[in-house]
């Protein structure tokens, strides 16, 4: 693997991290499948881009697609909530309502942002050595937000989050209001992955309408990965599993891609993800049944 | 004080398994009172309790606590008066969750969720110190997770949880009926400890005569949704277990063969 593939793996691996901690929100903590973020994660891209676009600061464009992330979470919780959908389907309308969303968003399939002023060209400008400014950036960014998340879930609303997905009933009956909660962490797990996209578009210098299939394998791959290769019950423990997971992935893919020898191309990436997930799902199970 | 007012409530209203769960039942149960509820499969009892905690809502009639007309409330409202046990031992805590997180959701009941570390020092010490009144060593387990406790145990932990704030109101939902005989008296006795020290308006609901009458200070005996029985004072302790078949066969005129309904 060379330097070039490992930085690009690091970088895309910090990216996809984002929607990991995300899907450990939702996933782990609320036990919400959330598939919004196959629709979010471009809706946070394409409306990063088409603000730049039009001359947008390009942080504060990064940063209404964060609020643009959250309001889809939001739409997924009311589908679940208000509309008595189940969770899985809820998250899936949204998806599929923001494939076309996007494209009015943008007007058209992808938008180029090449000699658009971008969240990385502004730290080169500081002086930093291009080739490595989106690793040293992504990875501020990713420190950031895992350490909010830490924080946030040992605050009384967090630990409120946390009963409210372990256990809603017993939730309730201590005050809990459980809905209130959900919607809570479907907008945060939503904004991080629309944060994701922005910053993914940006590094390759385009938005595209299709840039979020199969996002959330990805990221499951990252979670449960990550919490398979760290297992902890500690919320700071298991939000750095997720971070690592992410970047191991990206790695194991870069070797596997780089190695002439598996014979794999990029277009095998999804099957081999999606039976690295089935495979990292079925052992635990397997494990405790013969235990 | 809570006043249960002319509920009634029909399950799978017009359908073939149609049930009338309740029928018209007016309970009124002053401050600091401890009634134990008792009857059959399917006489109500469990339902009467949903409806005060807010997990059902009644066709009809109302539910007041401290004076206020809570009918309409939504359980996680309702929870700022009012605490529970479920049967279910796994119902009340959360397993996956150290014994110090849960103390902590459980402070939530009546101090709302702030933006402020969910655990500190004044958290683990109020812990400790209520933890300690079990005497079954939890107070030095608080990093433990609950899922490794016994039954019991979580019983007992749900019992300091959900008198942990002030609490007026209190429902026993048979919250010994999961576990063995002896954990079961245990977690019995601890219970009517804290409700008699911190004088909790509670109401019981249970499968046991004997527990029934043993605790408390009055029994309401629930059938086919209708207060068949309503005793407190010298007529209560004057009760006994054969008194309350001989009670209930002579009111239904049918020999009471139901095996759900513990003699002992």
């Amino acid at each position: 693997m060379s330097l070039y593939a490992f930085v690009g793996a690091l970088e895309t691996g910090l990216v996809f991290a984002l929607v990991a901690l995300g899907a450990y929100v939702t996933f782990r903590v609320l036990d919400f499948p959330d598939l919004t973020v196959e629709g979010s994660f471009p809706f946070g891209a394409a409306v990063a881009a088409s603000f730049m676009a039009i001359g947008v600061n390009p942080w504060i464009a990064t940063l209404l697609a964060m609020i643009a992330g959250a309001i889809t979470g939001l739409v997924t919780g009311l589908l679940n909530i208000q509309f008595r959908i189940l969770n899985i389907l809820a998250g899936i309308l949204t998806a599929i309502a923001l494939y076309s969303v996007n494209l009015r968003v943008m007007g058209r399939p992808n938008i180029g942002l090449i000699g658009v002023d971008t969240v990385y060209s502004t730290i080169e400008h500081l002086g930093f050595p291009s080739f490595y400014v989106p690793v040293i950036l992504l990875t501020a960014v990713v420190v950031v937000c895992k350490l909010f998340l830490d924080l946030f879930l040992s605050t009384g609303y967090g630990l409120a989050m946390r009963a409210a997905g372990a256990n809603p009933r017993m939730a309730r009956a201590n005050g809990i209001n459980v809905d209130r909660m959900v919607y809570l962490g479907l907008a945060i797990a939503n904004a991080l992955t629309a944060l994701s996209g922005a910053l993914f578009a940006q590094m390759l210098g385009a938005a595209d309408v299709s840039m979020g299939i199969g996002v959330i394998v990805i990221a499951l791959a990252a979670v449960i990965g990550g919490t398979a290769l760290l297992p902890s019950r500690v919320v700071a423990l298991a939000t750095l599993a997720c971070v690592l997971g992410s970047i191991f992935y990206r790695i194991v893919i870069g070797l596997a891609l780089s190695s002439n020898a598996i014979g794999f191309t990029a277009s095998d990436v999804n099957l081999v993800t999606a039976i690295l997930v089935a495979v990292a799902l079925y052992l635990p199970g397997c494990k405790s049944k013969h235990s | 004080m809570i006043l249960i007012d002319k509920i009634a409530i029909t399950f799978n209203q017009g359908t073939p398994l149609e049930m009338r769960a309740l029928r018209g039942v007016t309970l009124e149960i002053p401050d600091g009172q401890f009634v134990t509820v008792i009857g059959s499969n399917g006489a109500g009892k469990s339902t009467l309790l949903n409806i005060v905690a807010g997990e059902a809502r009644p066709d009809t009639g109302r539910v007041l606590a401290d004076g206020t007309d809570i009918t309409s409330w939504p359980i996680h409202r309702r929870a700022s008066k009012i605490a529970r046990l479920f049967q279910d031992p796994r119902a009340g805590i959360c397993g996956e969750m150290s014994i110090i997180e849960n103390m902590a959701v459980a402070l939530s009941r009546t101090s709302p969720a702030r933006f402020g570390f969910a655990i500190n020092q004044s958290v683990r010490k109020l812990a400790r110190e209520r933890l300690s009144m079990l005497n079954i060593g939890l107070e030095n387990r608080l990093e433990d997770r609950v899922a490794l406790l016994s039954g019991g145990q979580r019983q007992a932990l749900s019992l300091i949880m959900a008198t942990l704030g002030p609490t007026k109101i209190l429902l026993l939902d048979e919250h010994t009926a999961a576990l063995d005989p002896a954990a079961a008296d245990q977690v019995m006795k601890l219970t009517d400890d804290v409700v008699r020290s911190l004088g909790i308006t509670t109401m019981m609901v249970t499968h046991s005569m004997r527990q029934a009458l043993d605790y408390g200070s009055r029994i309401v005996m629930l059938h086919q949704g209708e207060v068949i029985l309503d005793a407190s004072g010298p007529d209560r302790d004057a009760l006994e277990v054969a008194d309350l078949l001989k009670f209930f066969q002579r009111k239904q005129g049918a020999e009471l063969a139901d095996d759900q309904l513990l003699l002992t």
